[in-house]
């Protein structure tokens, strides 16, 4: 099936099966790896992206499903060598260490900044609930997080 | 020295990582490359009547189908520790190969392999492979598989034993034990967990046949020590022609160590098909295929005389390998779990009996802290069930018998009863730390007035010690181990003055191209900016032996500061030259030779140039500036701190709730104070993990019924409160950077305390003990059970 999408500011039109899921098609066919894959059963919140402005998990969507949908990845956070606050404050507060996960943590973090620009921190380990980190503990993604509040 | 180390520098590695532009293995793509998918064995323990490939074989896509007929002549993988039974004879070693033909021993034994155009294809042909199997009977649980008439998971070894250990003086224990005026005893179940990086586990194998070279690219620890294994025990091929490359690797904790099955599997069938081979576990796979960690059944006493000095420690365990030997799965009972069990205390007596089982389960090995958390936690636990059991406050308890403090320098070393001499340590001093920073008066005071309140407050203590810088190789050679465990580094200046740095150490999260880069450095007096960190490939770094056991700085640190003092003394020698002065007149600082006492200097990048420019060069002296070290350390170090938790019990629900945790940590010299910070909350956070949430759990028929992450309950950024973290600093007396590791420490130290603090506030309701994960169900019963 064809499909179109918007994706960091460019239009893709690919064939696609019909089964691959939004997540396979950014990393397989538009070679957008800043968005992982952590699991099979969409509880580690890896491969988030935001789409028509919504954090969404893209491992629970077809592409089929995102024809015509303008869709931001981690690649596209940045203001070209600038780094959105967000990726500024994982940096300034460690709030990464592997740094699989953060691309993830980056646009749900994104999403909750966007609803609540000065979140207090239950509200952000709230917000982040499904997304896994295995290495930090989740206390200096929260840290990052308020960084960024402050410093957007 | 000393404008960068001890700073907390921001990680030069973050900005790939927060944009996206990280390259992990599942992120790499080759030309002409296929995929792999695996099929595995949906029962625990049967034997193979057959394996129908017809129909994969024709399906879309296809490329080629094998099965464990294949590899039949192709070695398995390797262990790399050997233990003997206590009457010599060489443990049982069965084979582990890549692909099995007789019968599956674990749920998520792999049978078969497609390899295809596409993953869906290869997946889609996998699920069209027919396999018949003769059910058998299931033995997961290590006490069980040792009785008579279990299952055997190998038809040829008896009693499933891998071997059967001891360490310590046993008649000295037993008379501490029987002559005691208490003795405390625990039954203790350390849960099986599942480490759960959060990227799963990718290799691409590559064959070259016009160069009749191969490339491995892994999610490893340790690319060197796997290209080692995978040519000299599997494949039998010439490392010279093997290509290892780990480059960003996304977590590991122990679980990407070892060399596995499918890394020897995807370059193999490289060769064989002639194109590149990818294969990426799903989350499902790595639950049943990751090495996990822990597992052990474990009786521990320890014997008190009528002042609260320990007389004894008697520890029997039946530690769980599950079905197949791991790399380094046989030293994590015994070596590094066995010979910790003098934690801080003066212990006179010690004795540990253990058996190593097989299992119809999921093999298991290092996990974060690896054996250390074991004995930590059996020594911990009886520490506040005794200090309850005496009626005498758990910090005076442990006070009472702390080694007094050593520096290693003017004190000597400490001998252990289990074969280990401590570095250096003052324990304590963490421990007044960790009393003052949580307030601890007022906090038993604050927990009297919750209890007359009707809500159930609780304080835990754990005061861990582990052995890290893992380790010199002539002890861990006369230990079994089948390895050396040195580190090496390469540092090449360049002719500009910038400094290549090649470290057999392997970051997977730990920050060494920040850490490492300023210990370079300050050392050479350069900007950071000027150094560049790499790790990860076996054609760039000479050789390595990879990243564990909290040994990157202590070890491969140590590599590069040998290194770094090689490149400083030819450096005089150049600038000396320069300067038409002795190498024994200057002073070396900020980057420049200078003649002391005078302002004739030389700086880094002049020496650097003039070594690749040798115009006017000391006479007979070899030109360029670059060295390697190989550095093999004299001991292990020994970490160590206090923890203390803080937790509410709801009794109407049995949850648990974490209030404060108090993390105080002698990591020795520091280097990098965000970046131990960061790693002592990322291992609070995992030991935490086991306290209260995480367990695998195998059903009668040997399935994991905990396989997904809907069932197996990792900490969530809601489960979890502040971590509040400090260090005292008793360096490192036998290493040159004077540190000692922090990577590990949280994970070991942190799952007592939360115990011991849920027990505590349990108390005045009867209860004595919990098993862990403490789950609401779990905890409510043993309040109904203590109450009834």
């Amino acid at each position: 099936m064809q499909v179109t999408m918007t994706v960091n500011g460019s239009s893709f039109t690919s064939e696609v099966e019909s089964r691959t899921l939004l997540v396979q098609h950014l990393r397989d066919n538009l070679d957008l790896t800043g968005t992982h894959v952590g699991c099979d059963t969409s509880s580690c919140g890896a491969c988030t992206i935001v789409v028509n402005g919504e954090a969404v998990k893209s491992c629970t969507l077809l592409a089929v499903q995102c024809d015509g949908a303008e869709i931001t990845t981690i690649e596209g956070l940045a203001n070209g060598d600038t780094l959105h606050p967000i990726q500024e404050g994982f940096r300034e507060k460690h709030g990464l260490q592997c740094g699989f996960c953060t691309p993830g943590m980056i646009m749900t973090s994104w999403q909750l900044l966007e609803r609540n620009p000065n979140p207090s921190d239950g509200e952000i380990r709230h917000a982040l609930e499904g997304n896994f980190c295995r290495c930090t503990g989740y206390d200096n993604i929260v840290k990052a997080v308020q960084w960024a509040a402050q410093n957007s | 020295m000393g404008k960068l180390i001890g700073e907390a520098v921001k990680r030069v590695e973050d900005r790939r990582f927060t944009t996206g532009a990280g390259q992990y293995t599942d992120d790499i793509v080759l030309p002409r490359m296929t995929h792999a998918h695996i099929v595995r064995s949906h029962l625990a323990h049967a034997r193979i009547r057959s394996v129908n490939t017809a129909a994969a074989e024709n399906a879309s896509g296809v490329v080629a189908v094998l099965t464990g007929e294949d590899f039949k002549d192709v070695g398995g993988v390797p262990c790399g520790w050997q233990v003997d039974f206590k009457d010599g004879t060489t443990m049982h070693e069965p084979k582990h190969p890549i692909l099995v033909a007789d019968k599956v021993r674990h749920v998520g034994d792999a049978v078969a392999v497609v390899i295809a155009e596409t993953k869906a294809q290869a997946k889609d042909g996998a699920d069209l492979v027919e396999v018949d199997y003769e059910e058998l009977p299931v033995v997961t649980d290590s006490t069980a598989a040792l009785q008579p008439g279990a299952p055997l998971v190998h038809d040829d070894l008896p009693n499933n034993m891998v071997f059967d250990w001891e360490l310590g003086d046993q008649g000295a224990t037993d008379a501490g034990i029987a002559s005691a005026h208490h003795v405390t005893k625990l039954e203790i179940r350390n849960q099986r967990l599942v480490p759960n990086a959060i990227e799963p586990r990718s290799y691409i194998g590559d064959y070259d046949a016009a160069r009749d070279f191969y490339t491995l690219y892994t999610s490893s620890q340790n690319p060197h020590v796997i290209r080692l294994l995978m040519c000299a025990f599997v494949l039998g091929l010439p490392e010279h022609k093997v290509r290892v490359v780990a480059r960003d690797v996304g977590g590991g904790f122990g679980s990407k160590i070892y060399h596995y099955t499918e890394e020897a599997l995807v370059i193999w069938a490289s060769k064989k098909i002639g194109r590149p081979i990818k294969w990426t576990s799903e989350r499902s796979e790595a639950f049943l295929t990751d090495a996990h960690g822990r597992d052990h059944n474990t009786t521990a006493e320890m014997g008190f005389d009528a002042g609260g000095k320990i007389t004894a420690l008697r520890v029997r365990t039946d530690a769980n390998l599950g079905a197949y030997l791991s790399t380094f799965s046989t030293c994590i009972p015994t070596y590094l779990h066995g010979t910790l069990l003098q934690g801080q205390y003066t212990t006179p007596a010690i004795h540990i009996s253990l058996n190593a089982v097989f299992t119809n389960t999921t093999a298991v090995d290092a996990y974060r802290g690896a054996g250390r958390p074991e004995a930590t936690y059996l020594i911990e636990r009886l520490m506040d069930t005794a200090a309850a059991e005496l009626n005498i406050d758990p910090a005076e308890l442990r006070k009472r018998n702390f080694i007094p403090p050593f520096d290693g320098v003017n004190e000597p070393g400490y001998q252990t009863q289990v074969a280990l001499q401590y570095d250096s340590g003052n324990y304590v001093a963490a421990m007044d730390k960790a009393l003052e920073t949580i307030g601890y008066q007022d906090l038993r005071r604050e927990q009297e007035e919750a209890r007359k309140q009707g809500r159930y407050l609780g304080i835990g203590f754990s005061s861990y010690i582990e052995a890290c810088g893992i380790a010199p190789s002539a002890v861990v050679g006369s230990l079994g181990a089948r390895a050396g465990l040195f580190e090496s580094a390469n540092v090449r200046v360049q002719p500009t003055g910038k400094v290549s740095v090649y470290t057999g150490s392997h970051s997977h999260g730990q920050g060494h191209e920040t850490t490492f880069a300023q210990v370079v450095a300050d050392n050479l007096g350069i900007p950071m900016e000027d150094v560049e960190i790499v790790h990860g490939d076996t054609e760039q770094v000479a050789f390595g032996m990879g990243t564990y056991g909290s040994r990157s700085l202590a070890v491969g640190g140590s590599a590069i500061s040998k290194a770094l003092d090689k490149i400083k003394e030819k450096g005089a020698k150049i600038a000396a030259h320069l300067l038409e002065a002795s190498a024994d007149d200057l002073d070396f600082a900020d980057g420049s030779w200078t003649v002391r006492g005078t302002d004739k200097s030389v700086a880094f990048g002049e020496v650097s140039l003039a070594a690749y420019v040798p115009h006017n060069f000391p006479e007979g002296m070899e030109p360029g500036i670059e060295f390697n070290s190989f550095y093999d350390p004299v001991n292990f170090t020994y970490p160590f701190g206090t923890y203390i938790a803080v937790v509410e019990v709801d009794p109407d629900t049995g949850t648990v709730s974490l209030k404060r945790f108090v993390a105080v940590d002698d990591v020795g010299n520091i280097i990098n104070p965000m970046i131990v910070d960061g790693q002592i909350m990322g291992g609070v956070a995992q030991g935490v993990g086991q306290a209260l949430l995480e367990g695998a759990n195998y059903d009668e028929s040997g399935q994991l019924s905990t396989g997904t992450y809907l069932d197996y309950a990792m900490p969530r950024a809601d489960d979890l409160p502040s971590i509040e973290v400090s260090q005292n600093v008793t360096p490192c007396p036998h290493n040159p950077l004077g540190v000692k590791g922090c990577g590990e420490a949280g994970t070991i130290g942190s799952t007592p305390a939360v115990v011991n603090a849920a027990i505590d506030a349990l108390r005045p309701l009867g209860v004595t003990d919990l098993e862990m994960p403490l789950s609401p169900p779990r905890v409510w019963s043993a309040i109904q059970q203590a109450s009834a």
